[in-house]
């Protein structure tokens, strides 16, 4: 594989022209997306002794998540990793304001969080871009809620497009849209609302390795010049060596924190490079006890034989 | 064009069959009009105005009582929708009164309003009121849960994630409602017009019946099936494809 996937002239998404040019929507008059101050004293988001049980329709319980306690700081960029089925992806419902847990408090700058807020946006992993508005009517989506007026969206819709490098695209419908285009448009549509915290839940597993990778990359840049705090769930462990300050390794049903790893190698980094490799083998090791566990729950003990 | 082609010949063979029977004279007249009598009738009738008034006395019924059964409709489809404990129980009752066809609700339309234009609205709205409030309800709940948690995680609530969310995730349930509404109102009305005289294309088919003219009566009836198909074919049609294209449903040709 091309070390550099950005160069490959084989990205046929790439069309838009503001490729190549990565100084371009680094300067001019942009809106205000200055960033965040860094590392303050309270964590940004702050989870107290997190549990959620879900009641099944027999009366039946389930432990999903059990006695999580996760501070993140202003500016981290957070991966969780775990098997399916460990609760990560209800973790972020959690933090988004959409469920509320079953014992424990989120709190997001020292506030409890009982709703969701603009100031916390989640990216599914569905997307769930609406199909009846075009590119830039979602983008807009989210500003349109919160009273955003209306020559101010209409700028910051051209910005945040253009960040993501799909400006041509702007009056496009969802469905003319390839796959990797599509969760640039959710990630364009989160960032328009200037969340402080960005939630983002295995947004690239359905996606091709060569798009992924770019994605990587775009993903980076983009926390770097907005300076969000990013929660970042995915099974996927190099991805989040890749692109995480620190990575909370997730043990399955219940849900428990098993174990955070600080990666401090220097960026930019690569899904192959070395370093990047051996720290993911690290946390692989520890993860596969708890994946053999997921599988075996799956398909019994076929796995076993 | 090879479709139309095929239409083409379809139609002219049927033409020329039924003109063959007429010719032979196999039935008489006034039980197996000819094709050119039915031409005349329908020729003599827009002449002498007749049909014009009755497409537009018709159409003015079918229009006041669409409206009516689209605007109670949604409010009805929205409550019931709304509600786990009225959707089970009138929305249970709805639906089981879907099968009652509606012409049913005549005797008793003329015992409450008497013979007048009220009775025959209150058929039509009876018609299409409960396809549009049955799509309505089914619209709120096959929306994928991901648009309202997507809307909500954007900052809209209430009122807003209703308009902006709920309502366009449901237009493609809320259209299909419309158009079968549409079907069910117009039979209804013609129906309700065969059986309650007063003008309209269901009484000028009763009175052709009545004055043993069957040309006059085929007439009628290409009438009524020109102006359902337009309305369904090219009105709604258009609209479903335009909502199917844009929401990428299915392939744009």
């Amino acid at each position: 594989m091309t070390p550099n996937p950005a160069s490959q002239p084989s990205f046929s998404e790439h069309r838009s022209p503001a490729r190549g040019g990565v100084a371009r929507w680094k300067s001019g008059a942009a809106p205000a997306v200055l960033p965040l101050p860094a590392a303050s004293s309270t964590p940004k988001v702050w989870l107290k002794d997190i549990s959620l049980t879900y009641r099944g329709n027999n009366g039946s319980r389930l432990l999903a998540l059990d006695s999580i306690n996760l501070q993140v700081k202003a500016g981290e960029f957070l991966c969780i990793v775990g098997p399916s089925g460990c609760g990560k992806s209800t973790l972020l419902h959690l933090i988004a304001g959409l469920h509320q847990p079953s014992h424990g408090h989120v709190l997001v700058d020292d506030k409890l969080v009982d709703a969701p807020g603009t100031d916390r946006i989640l990216i599914f992993q569905e997307l769930g871009l609406f199909p009846w508005l075009t590119v830039g009517g979602n983008v807009e989506f989210g500003m349109k809620m919160t009273h955003v007026p209306k020559s101010e969206r209409q700028e910051k819709i051209r910005y945040y497009l253009r960040l993501v490098h799909l400006s041509q695209f702007q009056n496009s419908y969802i469905h003319q849209l390839s796959g990797g285009m599509r969760q640039r448009v959710a990630l364009a549509r989160a960032l328009a609302t200037e969340p402080d915290v960005l939630l983002m839940d295995e947004p690239f597993a359905a996606l091709d390795a060569q798009t992924r990778d770019l994605l990587h990359d775009e993903l980076e840049r983009i926390w770097a010049e907005t300076g969000r705090t990013i929660i970042f769930v995915t099974h996927n462990v190099r991805e989040a060596v890749r692109l995480g300050d620190r990575v909370a390794l997730f043990t399955f049903r219940p849900g428990r924190i098993k174990r955070e790893f600080d990666i401090d190698l220097p960026r930019p980094r690569h899904l192959e490079d070395v370093t990047v490799a051996k720290s993911a083998r690290e946390i692989l090791d520890e993860l596969r006890e708890e994946i053999n566990r997921s599988l075996e729950a799956e398909y019994g003990f076929e796995v076993r034989q | 064009m090879k479709k139309f082609a095929r239409h083409a010949i379809f139609y002219a063979g049927l033409l020329a069959i039924w003109a063959l029977l007429a010719k032979l004279r196999v039935w008489p007249s006034y039980v197996f009009p000819s094709p050119w009598g039915v031409l005349e009738a329908l020729v003599a009738g827009f002449k002498d105005h007749s049909f014009w008034i009755a497409i537009a006395v018709s159409m003015k019924r079918m229009l006041l009582g669409y409206a009516l059964s689209v605007v109670l409709g949604m409010i009805l489809g929205l409550g019931v929708a709304s509600n786990k404990f009225l959707e089970e129980t009138v929305g249970g009752l709805l639906v089981s009164l879907q099968s009652l066809p509606s012409i049913c609700w005549l005797p008793l339309a003329v015992l409450w309003f008497g013979l007048t234009e009220k009775a025959i609205l209150f058929v039509v709205v009876m018609g299409s009121l409960l396809s549009v409030t049955i799509a309505m309800e089914t619209g709120r709940h096959q929306i994928p849960k991901i648009y309202k948690m997507a809307g909500r995680n954007l900052g809209a609530r209430r009122f807003r994630l209703f308009w902006h969310v709920l309502l366009p995730a449901s237009l493609p349930y809320i259209v299909s409602g419309l158009k079968q509404g549409w079907a069910f109102a117009w039979r209804s009305l013609i129906s309700g017009e065969m059986i309650f005289v007063s003008l309209g294309l269901g009484q000028l088919l009763m009175m052709g019946r009545d004055l043993n003219d069957m040309s006059l009566v085929i007439a009628v009836m290409i009438l009524i099936i020109a102006i359902g198909y337009i309305v369904d074919g090219l009105v709604f049609k258009t609209i479903e494809r335009r909502l199917q294209q844009k929401w990428g449903l299915t392939p744009a040709t």
